[in-house]
């Protein structure tokens, strides 16, 4: 199973997911994050997710599950450079992703994050 | 009674009398095409259906009905595009009857030869027709696929800030097209609010508010923020008294108040400059 880095830049933690997503690596993820937050208190999370094509139903609910996660530590989570084919898939899931903040990119996410903290 | 022998008899009988019978048809059509085909067009057209019929009566042929089928397909189509009527279109094969009865009337004998053309002609005019729709039904297709194409554009307002003018009746084929251009843009553009405009759209009932739900929530994904605007007064009135909910997405009455929430959401301002 492949592991997503996280980056902690000053008091944001960053992730790039470079793979195609699994299940168990969004729940490694999710765990790793956690701990990542628990140790740091960081209060921001990106989570930039431009090289992923493909999202799933299951995929969608662990990207909300760790928004929620992160607003348990006081951390607001900016999921950046979502692909337009991922945005209309989760839309017609029914996905709405409350509780993640979107950005078109790293770049914009980080500036939401400056402005909110 | 022998099909074959009579189709044969009948087709030696129309070879005979070839040139009278084709004159009366091409007399037939002219007067049904109300002068949008010439006579001469219209005759040299037929003497090529006529000796393809009369090779395909015959039996001697193999190709011939192939061929001739091939060839009303051709005219069918032609005119379907010209605009010919259905029944202007059938007439042209149909007035075939006519055109050789008038002659069979004074020989009794080829009575029951002529009802086995009569049935050979009745074939052809429904494969006409048929193509004819077909043809019809192409062009239809063609013609909203075009407009689908067309009805479609984004356009960027200011920096940052693109807009979606929709006209016409938002069903989910062009909901779809609209919301991957939309996002598209979005990120090619780096744009971070999109304004869609709905002054065009005629009746805003709850599927069109669905399809509009939908685009807002896939541009959220994507980070930026939709302003729904032209909102009529009677559309108004449907939205409220059907009950949809626009949750918290912004709505303006004209464009020109949705480029000013924009601007003001992300810090820009548009000033009179003062006098000259």
């Amino acid at each position: 199973m492949e592991r997503v880095p996280i980056l902690k830049i000053g008091q944001t933690l960053f992730v790039s997911i470079q793979i195609d997503l699994q299940d168990e690596s969004v729940m490694r993820l999710q765990e790793d994050l956690a701990e990542e937050l628990g140790a740091t208190g960081a209060h921001g999370v990106i989570i930039d997710i431009t090289a992923v094509e493909i999202v799933d139903s299951f995929i969608g609910r662990m990207l909300a599950t760790i928004g929620s996660i992160s607003r348990l530590f006081d951390a607001e989570t900016v999921l950046v450079g979502m692909r337009p084919a991922v945005a209309i898939t989760l839309t017609e899931l029914g996905l709405s992703l409350k509780g993640v903040r979107t950005a078109l990119n790293a770049e914009k996410g980080l500036a939401l994050l400056n402005r909110s903290t | 009674m022998d099909v074959d022998s009579s189709q044969g008899r009948m087709a030696a009988y129309m070879r005979d009398h070839q040139d009278k019978v084709v004159s009366r048809w091409t007399e037939l059509v002219v007067a049904s095409v109300r002068g949008r085909s010439s006579a001469v067009e219209v005759r040299r057209e037929l003497e090529d259906l006529y000796s393809l019929t009369i090779r395909a009566m015959s039996g001697a042929d193999e190709q011939a009905s192939g061929e001739l089928r091939a060839a009303l397909t051709e005219l069918s189509r032609s005119r379907a595009r010209n605009g010919f009527t259905p029944s202007e279109t059938a007439v042209a094969v149909f007035s075939l009857k006519d055109a050789v009865y008038e002659l069979v009337a004074d020989t009794a004998e080829l009575g029951p030869d002529f009802l086995a053309f009569s049935r050979l002609v009745d074939g052809l005019g429904l494969h006409t027709f048929e193509t004819y729709a077909a043809a019809r039904e192409q062009i239809i297709a063609d013609q909203a696929l075009s407009m689908l194409e067309l009805s479609t554009p984004v356009v960027r307002l200011w920096d940052g800030i693109i807009a979606v003018p929709l006209v016409g009746t938002l069903d989910s084929a062009r909901t779809q097209v609209v919301m991957e251009k939309l996002l598209e843009t979005l990120v090619a553009t780096g744009a971070d609010h999109a304004v869609l405009d709905i002054t065009g759209v005629p009746t805003v009932d709850t599927e069109v508010a669905q399809h509009l739900l939908k685009t807002v929530n896939a541009a959220r994904l994507l980070g930026a923020e939709c302003i729904v605007s032209g909102i009529r007064p009677q559309v108004a009135q449907t939205i409220v008294s059907l009950g949809i909910e626009f949750g918290d997405i912004a709505t303006k009455a004209t464009l020109a108040d949705a480029l000013a929430y924009a601007l003001n959401r992300t810090g820009q301002k548009v000033t009179k400059m003062g006098p000259a």
